[in-house]
């Protein structure tokens, strides 16, 4: 399957990110990781980035890396639609103090709008 | 990731603080009180979320298995959380809870299926912003499924103010203090 796995700074990005490598090591997933500048979020761009290098290593996995600009949400429908890839990947959301799943306004723009399938990770 | 979050500028309330004990409109007897750390109420409370119908789960809480439940438990009755229960004898029949969130407190509520609609969540909720204005909590915000109409109204009710309609689910707030008075 080709796969367009879009992560932030948020740690349910990072989760997401060592899922999907794992799964595409077992699939033979062809992978590519669009980086999110989503701002606010506790790791920077560049942190993202040295992430997703080190899992990519770590796992022998050779994947494209593109970074989105813009709005991310809308950013990651395009690019997965007109691009011909078969399921968008994406962190399950992040947890309030009370334990309550969160997503995030790219989750539910995605959600909403993908015609692409949309894997949220958990 | 804490963020701005918008509380309305009056104060609610007062709320009368527990133990409140009140007859529900299913002629049960029912005392609202404070959590008291033991592990008999922690058990009980652990047997109710363990009866609990997934239906009325929340953004994925309460969870549903033992092993779960327990490690949510243990979050939500920390030593800064403020918790109160709603008792038909040893039986917890609700309970609702305050967890600390940087300066302000995140709510939740459950009532367990046999209790619903009997009255019990409105007094839960007063208990524990009583118990909260007690004991010196200023703001409190919660998240609901915008579809939850018993939900929305019985914290509007409340004094609850819609402050985010963004997201999937709604956020709402409630001030109880504007922080100049300590105590009193």
């Amino acid at each position: 399957m080709r796969i367009l796995l879009g992560i932030g700074g948020a740690d349910d990005s990072l989760q997401a990110l060592a899922r999907t490598v794992e799964r595409a090591v077992e699939a033979g997933d062809e992978l590519t990781v669009a980086i999110i500048d989503e701002g606010g979020t506790e790791r920077s761009v560049e942190e993202i980035e040295s992430a997703v290098t080190e899992t990519l290593e770590e796992n022998g996995v050779d994947a494209e890396i593109r970074y989105v600009a813009g709005d991310p949400g809308s950013k990651l429908v395009d690019v997965a639609e007109s691009e011909g890839y078969d399921r968008i990947v994406l962190g399950g959301g992040t947890t309030s103090p009370m334990g309550k799943i969160q997503l995030g306004s790219t989750a539910e723009f995605v959600l909403l709008n993908s015609h692409v399938s949309v894997t949220l990770v958990r | 990731m804490s963020r701005n979050r918008r509380y309305p500028d009056e104060i609610a309330g007062p709320f009368e603080s527990p133990p409140v004990t009140f007859e529900d409109r299913d002629g049960r007897e029912i005392e609202i009180r404070a959590h008291d750390g033991s592990d008999e109420e922690y058990e009980a409370l652990a047997s109710m979320y363990d009866a609990f119908d997934p239906a009325d789960r929340a953004q994925g809480i309460p969870p549903s298995e033992e092993r779960r439940i327990r490690e949510w438990l243990d979050n939500i009755l920390c030593v800064e959380c403020l918790n109160v229960v709603a008792w038909d004898g040893d039986t917890a029949a609700g309970h609702a809870t305050l967890v600390p969130d940087g300066d302000a407190y995140e709510l939740a509520i459950f009532v367990l299926q046999a209790y619903q609609e009997a009255g019990i969540g409105t007094h839960l909720m007063k208990g524990l912003l009583g118990y909260g204005a007690e004991s010196g909590v200023e703001k409190v915000w919660l998240t609901v499924e915008r579809w939850n109409k018993a939900a929305v109204g019985l914290y509007k009710k409340i004094g609850f103010e819609v402050s985010d309609s963004e997201s999937f689910e709604m956020e709402m707030g409630i001030r109880l203090s504007d922080g100049s008075d300590e105590g009193g």
